[in-house]
């Protein structure tokens, strides 16, 4: 099977760039030429509940990906939170039915390690989107937001923001025993520069990450602590609760989210987010699958963290922090 | 069954009650008038957080709980129906959203009248599907509403693409807001909340229907000898929470304005806990509507309580699960004791 001229052109050094230039551009170089040259084989996609519009993004464009360069695909979801039965039992099926490549947004960690142990055995290329397994060379690459960093910038963001005046900190966090929520949490006390436990947390409370979880729990959070002035939230619908309980105790608090959903980018531009931090999704499906293609055609097996990508977005920018404007966030927010 | 003569009402309620009778005192006021227990765990509660923090017992805090206790506490209403005839809905919190769903959508396209009128005829439509197979075709209640709340729980994402709708209108927002007395609302929904439970109250206590209800959750087979059609009676049972779900709807977007498909993931739970905390036995036949009202307000100021001292969420849910056991054990104790 010969490669085409792209595909060759990208040498082991620059593949990763390779990739993202490929999905960038994909769509307008004529990709029937591309596909015609590149073997047809079976992928299995894997994606954590579909409830969350994150998650149903992502696995879109794995898929739309997928099928770009031809692939008959295979995919199945988890459908609860931390739901990895479903998805060991799905990669199994994919196994047997002869996928050639996978990849995997895991529901747990450390769950999913033997079965994907099992896939790799059998020579099938295992990729993880999103958030990665325990260790990380349990699967062969990983691509995914450093949510450290999205974290740590909105910290930044928020203490800039806040200047000298004194920090009365709620946090809005989703169950800590996720890596992404723990990851944000622990990035977000780093970019404030306070520690677990610091006088400036006032206090803080577990959200489903949607927006009555999230209303409830600022609700009681003001009541005991009508002080706050700042609030972290792992996300754009907790931070939307946020802001209806806020306006009801019609109080003045900075709101902090990360995730960049086309509403919550939209949030930012009303102000009732004070800033976001985008993800890429569409960026990480397209990366990730395109990483399979290469390692199935042509045997150049992808490694190692793959940061897909992350932006602050807000319309009040402070000095030091790099952001852009919500203007920009809604030209590049990956979906509602 | 409908051509069978008319049950005596009067004597379908002594059957119900008779096993009770030969109970001795102490637990006798407790199976005659089952909310004391949850009463004084409520009263408990309160003066608890009251002594631990500064921030629990005050006007303002105590609109909150009312207000975090309508869209749960009118759920329960409908699902302590449902448990009063022995069965159980694991749907309901999944039917209000969908509800919330077609509500906000069609609103957001500005028919706000037909928007209202749909939310509520998809809550008592799916409902009374459930009530169709439960009552009709005999499928075990717990199985039936479980398979239809992943149905309703998917429906509701597909329906909506995974976007929540935000909802600006002030008919179906109305019953988040309220009189306002400095920093307390009493909102349009807490009075709802009132009365709903007690139309429901009187419609349980003092009509031919209610004492049907007990008597079906006591022993659906005496009932049926008894002259009363079970069937039909169940199957209102349902047609009716689906009401209640329906005004549960209408609380949830008034409390949080956006009709959020990934909304109220565990009401289900939430509102069998409150029926069960509040001394409706899971058995059927037991308990009533005054009970959930104290179960959901013990639900709710528990969390809201907890919060306040600071106390990890995590150790929120330890406090709210070893309540449902209590209430179960005492539950389970009391059944015993007639037969020991």
């Amino acid at each position: 099977m010969p490669e085409s001229e792209t595909t060759r052109s990208c040498s082991t050094a620059v593949r990763a760039g390779c990739v993202i230039l490929l999905a960038g551009v994909g769509a307008g170089l004529a990709p029937g030429a591309v596909q015609a040259e590149e073997k047809k084989f079976l992928i299995g996609i894997v994606e954590l509940q579909l409830a969350n519009p994150f998650f149903g993004r992502l696995e879109k464009s794995a898929v739309d990906t997928a099928k770009k360069h031809g692939l008959d695909v295979i995919t199945a979801e988890a459908n609860t939170a931390g739901d990895s039965a479903t998805q060991i039992a799905a990669i199994e099926n994919m196994v047997n039915r002869g996928v050639k490549g996978i990849t995997l947004d895991p529901a747990n960690a450390t769950a999913l390690v033997p079965i994907v142990k099992k896939a790799r055995d059998a020579g099938i290329v295992v990729v993880t989107t999103n958030t990665s397994l325990a260790p990380m060379t349990a699967a062969d690459a990983a691509y995914e937001t450093d949510n450290l960093q999205a974290g740590v910038l909105i910290g930044q963001w928020a203490k800039a923001t806040m200047g000298s005046k004194p920090a009365h900190v709620a946090m809005l966090d989703y169950d800590l025993a996720d890596k992404t929520a723990k990851a944000r949490h622990d990035g977000f006390l780093e970019g404030f520069g306070v520690t677990e436990g610091a006088p400036q947390i006032a206090g803080s409370a577990l959200t489903m990450g949607n927006a009555e979880t999230g209303q409830t729990a600022t609700e009681n959070l003001l009541s005991a602590h009508p002080d706050i002035n700042v609030i972290y939230t792992i996300n754009e619908p907790a931070a939307q609760g946020a802001f209806f309980a806020i306006k009801k105790a019609r109080r003045d608090v900075l709101v902090t989210s990360i995730d960049g959903s086309c509403s919550g980018v939209r949030s930012v531009a009303d102000g009732t987010i004070g800033a976001t931090v985008m993800q890429f999704p569409i960026r990480m499906g397209q990366m990730a699958v395109e990483a399979v293609i290469k390692a199935v055609n042509d045997g150049l097996k992808p490694s190692g963290f793959h940061n897909t990508g992350t932006v602050l977005i807000t319309d009040h920018p402070v000095a030091d922090v790099d952001s852009r404007d919500s203007k920009w966030g809604l030209e590049n927010c990956w979906g509602d | 069954m409908t051509t069978a003569p008319q049950p005596d009402s009067n004597e379908a309620a002594v059957a119900a009650a008779a096993p009770y009778a030969s109970l001795q005192p102490p637990t006798l006021s407790l199976v005659t008038y089952p909310i004391v227990g949850p009463l004084l765990a409520l009263i408990a509660i309160f003066v608890v957080f009251s002594l631990t923090t500064s921030t629990f017992m005050n006007a303002g805090n105590m609109s909150l709980i009312a207000q975090q206790s309508v869209v749960i506490g009118t759920l329960a209403l409908g699902q302590t129906l449902i448990i009063l005839v022995a069965g159980i809905d694991l749907a309901d919190g999944a039917i209000m959203v969908l509800g919330t769903v077609v509500a906000g959508s069609i609103a957001s396209h500005g028919d706000v009248a037909l928007a209202m009128a749909l939310g509520f005829v998809t809550c008592i439509v799916v409902t009374a599907i459930n009530g169709l197979v439960i009552a009709r075709f005999r499928l075990p209640p717990f199985i039936a509403t479980l398979g239809m709340f992943t149905i309703v729980a998917a429906a509701a994402r597909l329906y909506s693409q995974s976007r929540s709708f935000p909802v600006t209108s002030d008919l179906l927002t109305v019953l988040g807001s309220g009189p306002e007395f400095g920093t307390v609302t009493v909102t349009y929904g807490t009075m709802v909340w009132i009365a709903l439970t007690l139309v429901l109250g009187y419609a349980l206590n003092e009509t031919a229907w209610g004492v049907r209800v007990y008597a079906i959750g006591n022993s659906p087979i005496a009932a049926r000898l008894n002259g009363i059609n079970v069937t039909r009676v169940v199957f209102s049972v349902y047609a009716l929470a689906g009401v209640f779900y329906a005004f549960a709807a209408w609380q949830a977007v008034g409390r949080t304005p956006i009709a959020d498909p990934s909304g109220y993931q565990i009401a289900n739970l939430d509102s069998i806990t409150a029926v069960v905390i509040g001394g409706t036995s899971l058995f059927g036949g037991r308990g009533g509507v005054a009970g959930t009202f104290i179960g959901t307000l013990i639900v709710v100021a528990l969390k809201n309580g907890l919060t306040q001292a600071g106390i990890d969420s995590l150790y929120q849910q330890i406090a709210t699960g070893a309540l449902v056991m209590l209430a179960v054990g005492a539950d389970q104790y009391l059944r015993r004791g007639h037969r020991a």
